[in-house]
């Protein structure tokens, strides 16, 4: 036996090592630190100066926001006691302007005993949005969909409430005329879905509501929509040209995949004309044209002209993305769809459309996104949106001068709208892609 | 023996056109085509009377009167005596300097936000999402408000420069002032210019210095030349390595093709460089580039710089690992890998977005409204109209301008994806 083993190895070890905690530079904050921060000569640069425009970006915006003053009545005042807090020198943002004008940002000239009405309607209308959005929610909720527009129209605009239900009565006209019609033909039903009610708005809607005020007054105190501002008023046009949009764009939609020549060749040169020019110029057209193009001496108010402007403007889009949708199904929907003998019409309303807008919700709330913060451009034809209403306030002695804090205040209220329905298209976006493997 | 007969050809009858799909669809499209007919007859005679009942006519004379306003921004020699059509001309071409050059810009911001994004550096990424989140989520609207605010407040105005002992200086060796009312950067003259007649003497003791449109002309000939012949070199490059398999160093040539024709010109044209000095009150010489320009571009590149960054990330991320490894796999190089693997599947994914984009910078620059700077909606369809009350005709002509450049764009854009497409075979 050969004890050359031992003679070359002096020491073998014959217990285990006690387990040790990882270099310092392998854990930790200092591990995340050198992979995150620094892991290559470029990427400390990189963050070296993102740090120090944070810092710089802080420095100088952190002490005017959170040294600013919350209560005073005018911009002088806050400069008198910035001047006896913090000196002269100091700059510090007067915030006292959004307690003392909160109400005009968000409701413009609406009457202040009056603000329930438009939180009630955008409260009802969430309600009534909740089915579509959330598919586990009772059906029944549907009814209050079907209900929400025209009280929401009543609790805005306000009135006798016999316009509002006669103008509803037209809805159902068209409805029951389509159920009754479309027994003997489905394109007669179509065409008497349409002109039913259009009849019956020009010759009876006028005569039932006011009979029916004169018999029954039943109202509440009318608000002229010259008094709609803030954004209440960018959230009335947002909203109704969404809703307004949304059958136009999915009837240009469905035209524009059409094999008749005629059809499709129409609701092309519509979109491609709406989409090819700039929404400002629309609203302009709505300003100085729209009156050219109605009967002599029609004459609306502004801000229902700038509705239908925009719901115009927004079907073109919504239209493009219910084509998106349209394109997306598979073929084999459409011929399973034509195998079980269903018409056009009912393969569209059973099979087609519905997965079709399910996959085009995401884009539709996209473009409503776009749309919301679109309706800023108001401001140019004289409306008082949150901009304008800004441009007002300043124009009012007590706050003549202020810029930034009016500013700030629309922007991160425009930013959380527009950032939540965004995070909840992305939702969306996953949700159909887990379901659609 | 039997007989075959045709089989009795049915007659047409007139519920045919209702029930029959062969007939149906002629039918829907002519009640179609009658709807439309008439519901553009309708507004066009509603149209007609309600431009009778002012006392108004349809013409486009108006574009051949005098304009009588001036427009403080022309990259063509325009005075307040020339005509309507003339004003609406200089407006145009400032709506498409703004958009090209916020297109630039918005490119560059867009492309390297994506691609910092998506970083492993943490900081810098979230950084990259706040800024990506916080110009997406705000309307355009309302940071062209606040870029001009800032520059108009923040900013010296020029007369800080006066004095002794100035509030403000020139930036870049005295050549480029910053102010509140503009950016002031040196422009390049020519003191042999070929068209001789513009020379102005900049101050006491400087020799005249033009920049005719004559110069440039040759300039960019010149330029343009150079770039055929780099073209042709880079070709001959390939045909020697596709026929070798070895590739010729070209860099120094192609280099050289770039700079030197140029150069030649440049030096017998005479080219200086003449920065801009205080004259009274004001800067002069130099390239003016105004305020409401400047905010304006800002802006729009900002805000659609957000948008492209987000296109690009996707694109980015639209590439599959398996490609990039693959690439490896085979020996090559990284930058290789990324030119020839990477970003051709990348860009497929990101040009049809990005040209849309452009086209919502081109549309938006129509909010230079806010700043009050003179584009097309200004000219044509702001003074103009109002000077003259040509509603109608004015509105038809911007609607045609818009409706053009979009077309011409999205043209552009389905000559491109039809190009880059998959050829699946």
């Amino acid at each position: 036996m050969s004890d050359t083993h031992a003679q070359t190895v002096s020491y073998v070890r014959d217990t285990m090592l006690a387990q040790q905690t990882p270099p310092i530079t392998q854990v930790g904050a200092i591990k995340w630190v050198r992979d995150n921060l620094f892991p290559t000569a470029l990427n400390a640069i990189l963050t070296l100066a993102s740090v120090y425009v944070i810092y710089y970006v802080i420095s100088h915006v952190a002490p005017w926001m959170l040294g600013g003053i919350w209560d005073a009545n005018s911009l002088s005042e806050c400069r008198e006691i910035r001047d006896a807090t913090v000196g002269p020198d100091a700059s510090v943002a007067c915030w006292a302007v959004l307690g003392d004008r909160w109400h005009q940002l968000l409701f413009g000239f609406y009457p202040g005993n009056l603000y329930w009405r438009p939180i009630v309607a955008l409260l009802l209308f969430l309600g009534g949005l909740s089915p579509i959005l959330f598919p586990n929610i009772s059906r029944k909720m549907l009814w209050l969909t079907a209900g929400a527009p025209f009280i929401c129209f009543w609790l805005l605009w306000g009135g006798s409430i016999w316009l509002t239900i006669s103008i509803a009565l037209g809805f159902a006209a068209a409805y029951f005329s389509f159920i009754a019609v479309s027994k003997v033909s489905a394109l007669a039903g179509i065409v008497a879905a349409v002109v039913v009610p259009v009849l019956y708005w020009i010759v009876l809607a006028g005569p039932v509501a006011s009979t029916m005020t004169s018999i029954l007054p039943i109202g509440i105190e009318s608000v002229e929509s010259r008094a709609f501002g803030g954004f209440m008023l960018s959230i009335v046009i947002g909203l109704s040209a969404i809703v307004l949009s949304l059958p136009l764009g999915i009837l240009l939609a469905l035209a524009r995949q059409s094999d008749l020549f005629i059809i499709k060749t129409s609701a092309v040169v519509f979109i491609e004309v709406i989409r090819g020019v700039p929404l400002i110029v629309w609203l302009f057209t709505a300003q100085l044209l729209l009156n050219y193009f109605l009967p002599p001496g029609t004459n609306f108010d502004l801000t229902l002209r700038v509705i239908i402007m925009v719901t115009l403007f927004a079907s073109a889009y919504i239209a493009e993305v219910v084509r998106g949708g349209l394109a997306a199904l598979p073929t084999g929907q459409y011929e399973g769809a034509n195998s079980l003998g269903l018409n056009y019409w009912q393969s569209m309303q059973l099979i087609v459309l519905p997965q079709a807008l399910k996959i085009s919700i995401p884009g539709i709330v996209n473009t409503f996104i776009g749309l919301f913060k679109d309706t800023t451009l108001v401001v140019f034809i004289g409306l008082f949106d949150p901009l304008g209403m800004a441009s007002a306030i300043r124009a009012s002695t007590d706050w003549n001068g202020i810029y930034w804090e009016l500013f700030i205040f629309i922007g991160v209220m425009f930013f959380i709208f527009c950032f939540s329905m965004g995070r909840y298209s992305l939702y969306l976006e996953k949700k159909l892609q887990r379901e659609h493997r | 023996m039997s007989m075959l007969t045709d089989a009795p050809k049915p007659k047409f009858r007139l519920s045919q056109l209702l029930y029959d799909t062969r007939y149906r669809s002629i039918t829907i499209q002519v009640v179609a085509l009658i709807l439309i007919a008439a519901g553009i007859w309708w507004l066009a005679t509603n149209t007609i009377s309600n431009l009778n009942a002012l006392g108004k006519d349809f013409d486009f004379g108006f574009l051949g009167t005098s304009a009588g306003y001036d427009i403080n921004q022309t990259l063509i020699p325009y005075t307040n005596q020339m005509t309507h059509g003339r004003a609406a001309l200089v407006g145009i071409l400032n709506t498409l300097l703004v958009a090209f050059l916020g297109c630039i810009m918005a490119t560059i911001i867009g492309v390297v936000v994506g691609v910092l994004r998506l970083s492993k550096n943490w900081v810098v990424s979230r950084l990259m999402a706040v800024y990506v989140e916080g110009f997406r989520n705000v309307p355009l609207l309302l940071w062209i408000f606040l870029i001009f605010a800032v520059l108009t407040e923040s900013l010296p105005q020029p007369r800080d420069f006066r004095g002794a002992e100035p509030a403000a200086s020139m930036i870049l060796g005295d050549s480029v002032a910053v102010t509140g009312r503009g950016i002031y950067i040196p422009r390049i003259g020519f003191t042999n210019s070929l068209s001789g007649n513009e020379a102005v003497v900049p101050r006491e003791g400087y020799t005249a210095v033009a920049s005719g449109r004559i110069d440039w002309l040759v300039v960019f000939g010149v330029f343009a030349l150079s770039l055929i012949a780099i073209r042709y070199v880079r070709g001959r490059a390939t045909r020697i390595q596709q026929s070798t398999g070895v590739r010729p160093v070209t860099w120094y040539l192609q280099l050289g093709l770039l700079i030197i024709p140029v150069g030649i010109v440049f030096v017998l044209l005479g080219a200086t460089v003449v920065q801009p000095f205080l004259k009274g009150f004001n800067f002069t010489e130099g390239v003016f580039m105004r305020g409401s320009l400047i905010a304006l571009w800002f802006a729009l590149s900002l805000y659609t710089g957000a948008f492209i960054a987000e296109t690009v990330r996707a694109g980015i991320l639209s590439v599959s690992h398996g490609q990039s490894e693959a690439a490896f796999a085979l020996g090559m190089q990284p930058n290789r890998t990324m030119t020839l693997v990477i970003l051709p599947q990348a860009m497929r994914v990101i040009i049809p977005p990005l040209i849309s984009q452009f086209l919502n910078l081109t549309k938006n620059s129509s909010l230079a409204i806010a700043v009050g700077y003179m584009d097309v909606r200004a000219t044509l369809g702001g003074i103009t109209i109002s000077q003259t009350g040509r509603e109608l005709e004015g509105m038809l002509l911007l609607g045609l301008f818009y409706l053009t450049l979009s077309l011409i764009i999205s043209a552009v854009m389905n000559f491109y994806n039809n190009s880059m497409k998959l050829k699946e075979r």
